[in-house]
């Protein structure tokens, strides 16, 4: 019977969004793919897309390999103004089915970013709707990642991972 | 303008910064341009497909609303209530026999005339509208729709030109390439606000110059470089322009020794990114399609997309894509569509140097209005061309600008 993670589990996967906001911030960007399986599915679409059922995603990547493709054409060879990001992420809410081990589980988040020369400003608002599962080393990954942001409008374009 | 534009003596070959952030001529250009005499796109007929149906979108910076009246026919009106300017439809889209405004209550039906007006006799024999009040003189003001094969337009003008003759014949012929009367259907949208003046998009489109160098994404995996069969071609105006260009080989050579970060060891961890097929009759991989007023027409390999161009204020506009496929795609091809469309997006592989460098572009002629930039690539002529290596189809557009804006 699919029930609310326990404490343990909870902290578990409190730990997993942590590390995840803090590869993305604050580096190595090499070690995000490794947060997810080998075959899983990252998309970040407006909510737009997602309330009207419409499959089109802004970043659509389906395997490991097509996260870690991400990385490499944001470091080599998408041209853009440097820039840091800030990842908080709450709200973590996540039910385990014991029976296959899934872990369904969503959190709200809030991007903040930082071009050199300006204030900070709000990149992204939305939600985390995931699939974490316990991989063969023991360790919690994203199995599906789906984040959904609510304003319809993306400041000029995104181009780290959400 | 404080001070009247003197357009460089160069004409069409040097572009003075000042039309990147100047408010008047701004106002110039929405009367003009997206108010003007053309067609702007609006929609697809597939957002629409029932009536009542409707959908909120601008032209220039005025809010249009595009419906589906109950005899099936698209209307499009103003969206403010004639009575006070409030406006009519809060939502973005949705199903209405009427359109009432929330102030007074005024209703208006989906052809845009006044139907309804609280209190039009007084209450108790007090107050009311005057004896000569006609609702028939407030309707809302209308545009006029043509559709062609799916796709939306609409003009403020009166008398608009045949839709035909408007596009002239090559940029029709490519049109309907795309939009060859198949049923569309909608994958989704992506919006983005671009911190730079609407005219740099129509630019960066126009210039295929850019894209073999740019574009690092590109130019490693052969999608477009400088040394593929190429062509430009505008209309007898200048305003509407094509680039058409076939894949080539993703190999070092002379088309590639320029480009200072190419990335010839990069292959793809999971190349199902990358698998286009060919789908158009022609052999074309690339066309895109720029259309006065607001209209990008993209198909790179199997993305296809709409990106609606709605200036806000002089320095930034916002950027409106509509990704489509056609309903007779099967799933494999509605996947492949999905995973390219990585490359052109609001976060895309490719299309995001382009908002980086927009950006860059206003901030650098914000420093230095009084400048003017040049454009002379490929010569100072204006006609269409048999390679990707020229401005041309820049100087067509500002050729045309001149002339509607009197600069």
């Amino acid at each position: 019977m699919i029930q609310p993670v326990d404490a343990t589990l909870q902290h578990e996967l409190e730990r997993l969004y942590s590390r995840y906001a803090q590869v993305l911030d604050d580096g190595p960007l090499d070690a995000w793919p490794d947060l997810f399986t080998d075959e899983c599915l990252y998309r970040v679409m407006p909510r737009d897309n997602h309330d009207q059922g419409l499959p089109l995603a802004i970043i659509r990547c389906e395997s490991r390999g097509m996260l870690a493709d991400r990385v490499r054409a944001v470091r080599e060879t998408i041209m853009h103004e440097p820039r840091y990001l800030r990842h908080q992420i709450s709200n973590v809410l996540a039910t385990l089915d014991p029976a296959t081990g899934v872990i369904e589980s969503t959190a709200n988040y809030l991007v903040v970013e930082v071009l050199f020369d300006e204030l900070p400003r709000m990149l992204s608002v939305g939600r985390y709707i995931d699939r974490v599962v316990r991989a063969a080393d023991g360790m919690l990954r994203f199995q599906e990642k789906l984040c959904v942001y609510d304003s319809v409008l993306v400041p000029n374009t995104i181009v780290y991972p959400i | 303008m404080q001070q009247r534009l003197i357009w460089p003596a160069e004409g069409h070959a040097a572009l003075p910064y000042r039309i990147y952030s100047d408010t008047d001529i701004y106002q110039r250009e929405l009367e003009r341009i997206f108010e003007g005499p053309g067609w702007a796109y609006v929609a697809l007929e597939a957002e629409l497909p029932e009536p009542g149906d409707f959908r909120v979108t601008k032209i220039g910076e005025r809010s249009v609303v595009i419906t589906r009246d109950q005899d099936g026919t698209l209307r499009g009106f103003l969206n403010r209530c004639a009575h006070r300017g409030v406006k009519l439809c809060r939502q973005q889209r949705g199903n209405s026999r009427f359109f009432v405004c929330p102030y007074h209550q005024w209703s208006y039906d989906a052809q845009g005339r006044l139907r309804g007006v609280p209190f039009i006799n007084g209450v108790k024999q007090q107050g009311g509208m005057p004896e000569d009040f006609s609702r028939e003189q407030h309707a809302l003001p209308s545009l006029r729709i043509h559709v062609r094969n799916g796709v939306v337009f609409a003009s403020f003008a009166a008398d608009p030109p045949p839709f035909e003759d408007y596009l002239g014949e090559a940029n029709l012929h490519y049109f309907d390439r795309v939009f060859d009367g198949r049923a569309l259907t909608v994958l989704g949208y992506s919006r983005q606000l671009i911190p730079g003046n609407w005219k740099l998009m129509f630019e960066n489109i126009k210039d295929p110059y850019h894209a073999s160098l740019l574009h690092v994404f590109l130019v490693t995996f052969g999608l477009f470089r400088a040394d593929q069969k190429s062509a430009v071609r505008m209309d007898g105006t200048g305003r509407h322009a094509l680039l058409i260009s076939q894949r080539g080989e993703a190999r070092h050579s002379e088309a590639t020794q320029d480009i200072a970060n190419l990335r010839e060891d990069f292959t793809l961890a999971d190349p199902r990114l990358l698998d286009p097929v060919k789908e158009f009759p022609d052999t074309a991989t690339v066309v895109m399609q720029t259309i006065w007023p607001n209209l990008i027409v993209q198909q790179q390999s199997n993305t296809l997309a709409l990106r609606q161009i709605q200036p806000r204020g002089p320095e930034a506009f916002e950027l409106h894509w509509t990704f489509f496929g056609y309903a007779d795609d099967d799933a494999a091809m509605t996947t492949r569509r999905l995973r390219q469309a990585n490359l052109m997006s609001s976060a895309g592989l490719v299309s995001g140097d382009d908002s980086e460098v927009i950006k860059l572009a206003q901030d650098g002629i914000r420093e230095n209005v009084d400048t003017t930039g040049v454009l002379l690539m490929g010569g100072r002529g204006t006609g269409d061309e048999d390679h990707m290596v020229t401005e041309a189809a820049i100087r067509a557009f500002y050729k045309h600008y001149r002339e509607v804006m009197e600069l």
